[in-house]
């Protein structure tokens, strides 16, 4: 028998944690996530699997929390919004480069700055472009749904640990506060520290007589060195791009127009779609699931059969760089996004798309 | 012929009186001549032989002159970004608490960019050692004023000395992080003579110890030298430290546990 939920994404993200066997979740409170964590304390998760939770004392040190327990081969994980995933980027940028396994969630609020602490799309760049120093991707997951907030831990630490990469779950505020039913997994095992040595051989967990010392880094003065792994890490990404795109396609097979988005915008899309039908226009949804890698070719494919693409975002307009380097001329696209922690109307979105492509 | 002889009869097992340890890398250090990471480094290591803990030992090694503290020493460690190793050592211990772990760290990683790290690791009672060179100074990026500086005293950025007025004061971290509660053993040495070498040997050792006993941060700080970067010889540097560092540095144990 399924056992159903009624949870708020941010809750959904701290059940899911704990059934997928995480090792240490470590966080610092920040608006709009901190039920993320409250969740985890009330749960006492060292009571059910064992699991380590501690609050940091900043976001600085909770993604070097992360750095110390990924490096011993540990399922590990934070969460954060915007300002405090900003000051994570250090951590992230040496965790790709000592090609460390890690989840880290952001529940983006608007920015700059302090911004505001209602929902917002506006760190995809900061997301996909490498947030930090150096040539690095890490994969991003957009989820739209309180569901998908579950299903896209247990996901991310496969990935995590198949590419030992960082894996960061893009979501928004909307998504990290709505309430929405759930369908919750089995409990997973934590595995043991003689699994976890097996799994992952590179981790420090002690040199035994019978293999060479492990060492954890991201330096190499030798610059002829540190470019084998550059080339190697890119080598990653590619295998990345190549093998873990993912989306979804609503209304699509008989669109003449698309929107193109992700998270709550896309939600929002879908009830446009509804109102643009009634109306006569073909409209249908293109949903990357993955931000990165970004399903180019996918969107390329769209662009031989629709006439214009608008670009949904809850920002000034960054996905849509992506999608024009795709399409790559072939059909127009546009953006219509709201900002500051605005979320856009259903109609508002329609109308973009009748006066930015069909009349435009 | 003879000669050889004789050198082969001198080494018997039972004429050694020091071996270097089999926990040091034959990697050679990347240390300037009479630095004292060098000798830290090997203490630590022959504590790890001594307690008989290889495999059960897990190093953080700092960003500053030590950064590549993992070429050297034969365990398993990582390489934490510049002054968060403590932050690297509470998940590590926290995630796999039957292990020791310790973090080695400079002045510049510790008491400036990594402060709040240290204090916090420190106030939440970790159970790990953390091993602090203190030197004054910047070395590897080539002497500029560190946390530790002290009054008067030249580098790359205060030419004309450090003026507490424009600069602020030396940090004496040892003693503030001796005041919270969740350090169990806080102490000073120096490795610039053989009887301090021993001392600081016992201290780490008494460091590794009590993380068997749960009881917070065992805390050592080692008063160093940087002659390269104080532009002195390794000899003056040494005096240099003694009539200097150490009256504001004292040595000596800050916090014992009560037996």
């Amino acid at each position: 028998m399924k056992e159903i939920k009624l949870m708020k994404g941010n809750e959904a993200i701290a059940e899911a944690a704990i059934r997928a066997g995480t090792d240490g979740y470590f966080g610092y409170p920040i608006t709009p996530q901190s039920e993320v964590m409250e969740y985890l304390t009330a749960e006492s998760p060292h009571k059910r699997t064992g699991m380590v939770v501690l609050q940091a004392e900043s976001e600085t040190a909770s993604i070097n929390m992360l750095y110390g327990g990924a490096s011993c081969g540990m399922r590990v994980m934070t969460s954060s919004s915007s300002p405090g995933i900003s000051l994570m980027q250090e951590g992230i940028s040496y965790m790709a480069g000592a090609e460390l396994p890690c989840l880290i969630v952001n529940v983006v609020r608007g920015g700059p700055g302090l911004g505001t602490i209602q929902p917002a799309q506006s760190d995809y760049f900061q997301s996909t472009k490498g947030g930090g120093h150096g040539d690095y991707n890490i994969i991003v997951l957009a989820p739209a749904s309180v569901q998908e907030m579950y299903d896209f831990v247990e996901l991310s630490y496969e990935l995590a640990f198949k590419y030992r990469n960082p894996v960061l779950i893009l979501s928004d505020g909307a998504i990290g506060q709505m309430m929405e039913k759930v369908e919750i997994g089995e409990q997973k095992q934590r595995r043991t520290l003689d699994q976890i040595i097996k799994e992952t051989p590179w981790a420090t967990t002690g040199k035994t007589s019978d293999r060479e010392r492990n060492i954890i880094t991201s330096l190499d003065l030798d610059s002829s060195k540190q470019e084998i792994l550059n080339w190697k890490l890119q080598k990653k990404y590619q295998a990345m791009r190549d093998n873990e795109v993912r989306y979804e396609k609503i209304n699509c097979d008989d669109a003449e127009y698309i929107f193109v988005a992700y998270g709550t915008s896309s939600r929002i899309c879908q009830k446009s779609i509804q109102l643009a039908r009634e109306k006569g226009i073909k409209v249908g949804l293109f949903r990357p699931i993955t931000l990165f890698p970004f399903p180019k070719d996918a969107i390329f494919e769209m662009a031989g059969q629709v006439k214009g693409m608008l670009s949904v975002e809850m920002s000034a307009g960054q996905m849509i760089e992506d999608i024009q380097l795709a399409v790559n001329g072939k059909v127009k696209v546009e953006h219509f996004g709201r900002v500051g922690g605005i979320i856009p109307t259903p109609e508002e979105v329609v109308n973009a798309l009748e006066q930015k492509i069909i009349g435009g | 012929m003879e000669e050889n002889t004789i050198k082969q009869d001198i080494r018997q097992d039972e004429n050694i009186v020091y071996k270097r340890t089999n926990l040091l890398t034959d990697k050679a250090l990347s240390y300037c001549p009479g630095c004292g990471h060098g000798t830290t480094h090997r203490i630590i290591m022959e504590v790890v032989e001594e307690m008989g803990i290889q495999s059960d030992v897990i190093g953080i090694a700092p960003v500053g002159c030590s950064v590549l503290a993992y070429e050297f020493m034969n365990i398993d460690m990582q390489q934490a970004a510049h002054g968060r190793a403590p932050a690297l050592a509470t998940a590590i211990k926290r995630l796999i608490p039957e292990k020791f772990v310790f973090s080695y760290q400079g002045d510049g990683d510790l008491a400036a960019i990594g402060t709040a790290e240290t204090i916090h690791a420190c106030n939440r009672g970790e159970n790990i050692t953390m091993i602090f060179v203190n030197n004054g100074i910047y070395g590897m990026t080539g002497g500029q004023m560190a946390p530790t500086t002290l009054i008067g005293m030249k580098s790359s950025t205060t030419p004309y000395g450090r003026d507490s007025h424009l600069m602020g004061n030396p940090l004496k971290m040892t003693e503030l992080v001796a005041t919270l509660p969740g350090t169990y053993y806080v102490t000073r040495q120096a490795v610039h003579t053989a009887a301090n070498v021993r001392k600081t040997k016992k201290a780490i050792r008494k460091a590794f110890e009590y993380q068997k006993l749960n009881k917070g941060v065992s805390f050592v700080e080692v008063v160093s030298n940087c002659n390269s970067g104080w532009k002195m010889t390794p000899l003056d540097s040494n005096k240099w430290m003694v009539d200097n560092m150490f009256p504001f540095y004292p040595l000596g144990d800050i916090k014992v546990p009560e037996e």
